[in-house]
Parts: C-alpha cells; sequence; structure tokens
C-alpha cells in the first residue's frame, strides 16, 4: 500500500517538474524575443517616428506613412472581412442543420484558415493586381479580408453553438421568427464570443507580411490613395530590417516592436472582454 | 399497452382535444396513440417516470418539435375547432395562442422590461406606455413586480434563478396566451421559489389553461384539477387529481404514486 502511495506521489512530482520545465522553455523564447525587442526597439522608438516619413538611406526619418498604411489596410480588411465573417459564421450555426451545403462550406473555411497567407497574397495578386497593372492599398486591403473571413466564420460558428438551444427555444415558444431569434437572441448571447474573435482577427492580420508583399507592396512617400501603393509596417520591417544601413534597421526594430505591442494589447484587450462577458452570464 | 384499457376522461369543458396522437424521434416511437382532454381553465398535470413521453407530449401543444427536423407528429389536436397539428397552421399564431416557460429559467441576453416586451412587440404595436404598463401587469401577475420594479433596465441574466423562472412566467404572460404549458417549471429552483411558483399557477389559472409536467408528484397533487399518468409513451390513466391520487383505476399508477416504481 505504502509502495503504491510512494509511487503516485513520485509520478505525481515528476509529472509536475515536466510540465513546469516545459512550461519555462516556452516562456524563455517569448522573454529573449520580447527582451530583444524592446532593447533594440525602444531606443529607436523616437516622436520621429510617429511624425516623418520613411527616409532615403543615410538619412533620418520615421515610419508615419507605413503606421498610417497598416491602420489604413487592417481596418479596411477588418471592415470588409467581419460583416461576410459573421454572416457566413451565422448560416453554418443556425440553418446548418440540414442539406450538403454548410458541411462542405465548413469544409472549404477550415483550408482557406490554414491556407499560407502567401497563397492568398498571390491570388490576389494574379486576379486583381495583374489587372490593373498597379500594386495597390486596396489590394493588400482585400489580401487581409480574405485571411480575415475564415477566423471569423469560425469563432462565430463556435461562439453560436455556445449559445443554450433552451434559449433559441424559448424564443421560438413565444412567436419569434427565425431571422428575430437569430438578431435578438442567439447572436446577442454569442456578442463577447465573436467579437474575440474580429479581435484576434485584427491582431493576426496586423503583422502579415506576406499578402502584403504581392499587392500593396509599398510607398517611400506619404500616401493616403488607397488606389496606390501602400506603405505599410511588415514589409517596411522586412525591407529595413534586411538592409545594410544602421538608421534604416534601428527603424526596423522599432516598428517591430510597434506591432508587437499592438497585437499584445489587442490580445489582451479580447481576453478580458471575453472573461467579463463569461462570468456574466 | 393497448388503448381500450385508458379510462375515458370526464372532462366537462375540453379546450384541448388530443385525438390518436402518435409522436417519432426519427424512427422511434415516443407517444402511442394519445387520446385527452384538457379542461380550460383548469390546471392539468402529466406524471411519470423519466422518459414517459410527457414533455414530448406537451411539447407538441405548441409544435416546439418543429425546430428538430427528424421528429413528426401525427394524428390530431383541436384547439378552438382547429387541428393545430395541421401542416397550415400558422405557428406564430399558435404560439402566440400557447405559451410556454421551460425546465431551466432561460432569461434572454437583455434587460427585465426588453425580455417581456420582446414577445409583446411580436404580435403588438404598443407606444411607450402602453408597453410600459403592459410590462407592469406581466410581471405583478407573475409575483415578481416588487423585487425588479427599480431594476427594469438592468439584464435579467442578473436575477436569481427563482426571479428567472418567474421573469420567464411573466414573458409568457405578456403575450396574452390562452394556454399555458409548464415544463417541470420548478425542477431547477429551491423550496422556497418552487412555493412561489406553486401559488402563482393556482392564480393565473383563472385566466389560463394551464398544462404542467412535473416530476414532483406531491406538486401534482397540491396544483393541478387533473392528472394525466403516462408510461413508455401509453396515457395510463386520466381523471381528476383527487381520484387519481386517492383512488387510482390502475395497479401501476398506484404503484408509481406510491413510490414503490419510477
Amino acid at each position: 500500500m505504502l509502495n503504491l502511495y510512494t509511487r503516485r506521489r513520485f509520478t505525481n512530482a515528476l509529472g509536475l517538474t515536466v510540465s513546469v520545465l516545459a512550461m519555462a522553455f516556452g516562456l524563455f523564447w517569448l522573454c529573449w524575443i520580447l527582451w530583444t525587442l524592446l532593447d533594440h526597439g525602444l531606443p529607436a522608438l523616437t516622436s520621429d517616428v510617429f511624425t516623418k516619413m520613411t527616409p532615403p538611406p543615410g538619412s533620418s526619418g520615421g515610419l508615419w506613412n507605413a503606421i498610417f498604411g497598416s491602420l489604413m489596410m487592417t481596418v479596411g480588411g477588418t471592415l470588409l472581412g467581419t460583416p461576410i465573417g459573421i454572416l457566413a459564421g451565422t448560416y453554418l450555426a443556425e440553418f446548418g442543420e440540414r442539406g450538403w451545403l454548410a458541411p462542405v462550406t465548413r469544409f472549404i473555411n477550415d483550408i482557406l484558415l490554414s491556407a499560407p497567407s502567401i497563397v492568398i497574397g498571390l491570388f490576389v495578386y494574379e486576379v486583381y493586381v495583374v489587372h490593373v497593372k498597379h500594386f495597390s492599398g486596396w489590394a493588400g486591403t482585400l489580401a487581409l479580408a480574405i485571411i480575415v473571413i475564415p477566423i471569423v466564420i469560425r469563432t462565430t460558428e463556435n461562439m453560436l453553438r455556445l449559445v443554450p438551444s433552451t434559449l433559441r427555444e424559448a424564443a421560438a415558444a413565444l412567436g419569434a421568427p427565425q431571422w428575430k431569434i437569430i438578431n435578438f437572441v442567439t447572436l446577442r448571447a454569442a456578442r463577447a464570443g465573436i467579437i474575440t474573435g474580429v479581435m484576434l482577427a485584427i491582431a493576426r492580420i496586423s503583422g502579415e507580411t506576406a499578402p502584403l508583399l504581392f499587392t500593396s507592396l509599398n510607398n517611400q512617400f506619404w500616401s493616403s490613395d488607397m488606389d496606390q501603393p501602400m506603405a505599410n509596417l511588415p514589409v517596411v520591417i522586412f525591407q529595413f530590417a534586411m538592409s545594410p544601413y544602421e538608421d534604416w534597421q534601428s527603424l526596423a526594430w522599432a516598428g517591430a516592436l510597434l506591432i508587437t505591442f499592438s497585437v499584445l494589447t489587442l490580445n489582451i484587450l479580447a481576453r478580458v472582454l471575453f472573461r467579463q462577458n463569461a462570468s456574466s452570464h | 399497452m393497448n388503448a381500450e384499457n385508458i379510462v375515458k376522461p370526464k372532462v366537462t369543458t375540453p379546450r384541448v382535444i388530443v385525438k390518436d396522437l402518435n409522436f417519432y424521434y426519427g424512427k422511434a416511437q415516443a407517444l402511442n396513440n394519445i387520446n385527452l382532454d384538457i379542461a380550460d381553465k383548469k390546471v392539468t398535470a402529466f406524471i411519470g417516470p423519466s422518459g414517459c413521453g410527457k414533455s414530448t407530449l406537451l411539447r407538441t401543444f405548441n409544435r416546439m418539435y418543429e425546430l428538430y427536423p427528424k421528429q413528426k407528429a401525427t394524428g390530431s389536436i383541436m384547439l378552438d375547432g382547429n387541428n393545430i397539428l395541421d401542416k397550415n397552421q400558422d405557428l406564430n399564431k399558435l404560439r402566440a395562442k400557447v405559451g410556454m416557460v421551460f425546465q431551466k429559467p432561460t432569461p434572454f441576453p437583455m434587460s427585465i422590461h426588453d425580455n417581456i416586451a420582446f414577445g409583446v412587440k411580436l404580435y403588438q404595436n404598443l407606444n411607450k406606455n402602453d408597453m410600459a404598463e403592459r410590462v407592469e401587469w406581466a410581471l405583478k401577475k407573475a409575483a415578481l413586480w416588487d423585487e425588479v420594479k427599480d431594476k427594469l433596465t438592468q439584464s435579467g441574466m442578473g436575477l436569481s434563478g427563482g426571479q428567472q423562472q418567474r421573469l420567464c412566467i411573466a414573458r409568457a404572460i405578456a403575450v396574452k396566451p390562452e394556454i399555458l404549458l409548464l415544463d417541470e417549471p420548478t425542477s431547477a429552483l429551491d423550496p422556497i421559489s418552487t412555493a412561489h411558483i406553486e401559488k402563482l399557477i393556482d392564480e393565473l389559472k383563472e385566466d389560463f389553461t394551464i398544462v404542467i409536467v412535473t416530476h414532483n408528484m406531491q406538486q401534482a397533487a397540491r396544483v393541478s384539477d387533473y392528472t394525466a399518468y403516462m408510461y413508455l409513451g401509453d396515457l395510463m390513466e386520466f381523471g381528476e387529481t383527487s381520484t387519481v391520487f386517492t383512488n387510482p383505476l390502475r395497479k401501476e399508477t398506484e404503484d408509481y404514486i406510491t413510490g414503490r416504481f419510477g
């Protein structure tokens, strides 16, 4: 008996140690990444970054045009992708009981969800950029929207499925038509989860480089014209970090720091929002 | 079980007449040839062990099963001269007439006021004052008004379980249905909330025809005028509650209500 108990305690201690070590290993890299980012990025993060344009090699400048471009395309991609994603996710969760359309859509959406973003960039390049014969902010927005859609579809469907069917029955028992049940009851009940999904999608696209390389490319100058090539943080980081110029390299670090912390903030916001709502149910 | 054995109910003023009702979950038959009258402005209780079909029977009265593609009912349920199982029956109109309260409280994710207004708005275009009056009327009927009158704009989800269930009753009666279906309305509640709701049922039967499904035989004995005992999809016995509980015609019924079985 004692032997068995000792062995169980030993196994428990061993399991705990291994798990803690694994966690420490994971956290170690994350901390190292954050440390390096802060180390290189913070000194470069001057007010110039937010006021001046990306400079030619050898002169000083900032990232304002890239920050602005990234904001425009991220907001555009989210505005374009979110409604489509929420509507499609609602269809899958609320009308997907019968027929073949929903299972097929779900399957294709899963493929899209895991598609490498460079493929999406190439796709938009082929069907849009080649036809209009120039890179543009719109093309970048389109590529980002295509990344947003499957994420939002998936979270919307999952969150709606978490809404208990008794709530739908209760609304139906009052004689409410299905569109009212969905609009006023189930979507409302799933609201926090769906918003969380949208925020995670924003976090995802704000760091995407590959789909923008083929679509919006980059722009050295200030441009708010979405029909022209548009500067954006990920591509600027890519170009500046690979360059031999020190000014450019430190700007790249500043940009990397900016993206990382905006993504971090979004993730934390999403979590806080979800938790707040989950506890009120 | 054969249908001839079932004692024909002696209901003087039937409001709902169930005839030869069969119900299927896919291929599995859950109700066998049910014949039953529901008395007007009285409380009828369905009792029986789990899986006997009492909730299934209740859910045919507002065709709740329509939400699920594999479920179907045959036979007829006559309400005011209409067969509600008829394909042409307008479901929304039916559900305006036949309200339902569920086992678990199901407040909608909106304010207490809006919870009640939700159903009313489906059928009537009331101005703000009339709506406020209707909400107050329903909450008073459900004996909840005094507890919530100062927080009508707060979420219905913040109420206690017993209050939520009374909110759901208020929501159901705000539409002014004629029949109220209660599917084990107190099984998730504590004894005090249960007593509240039982008292409420007693008051509500002045205005509504009530059908209640319950696991609790004492509850059936306390609140109902008529009792139907069901077993394995058959209606075993139906009659006035006092008769069914004191002098049941069948041995099986007696075994169940005395706790020897089920």
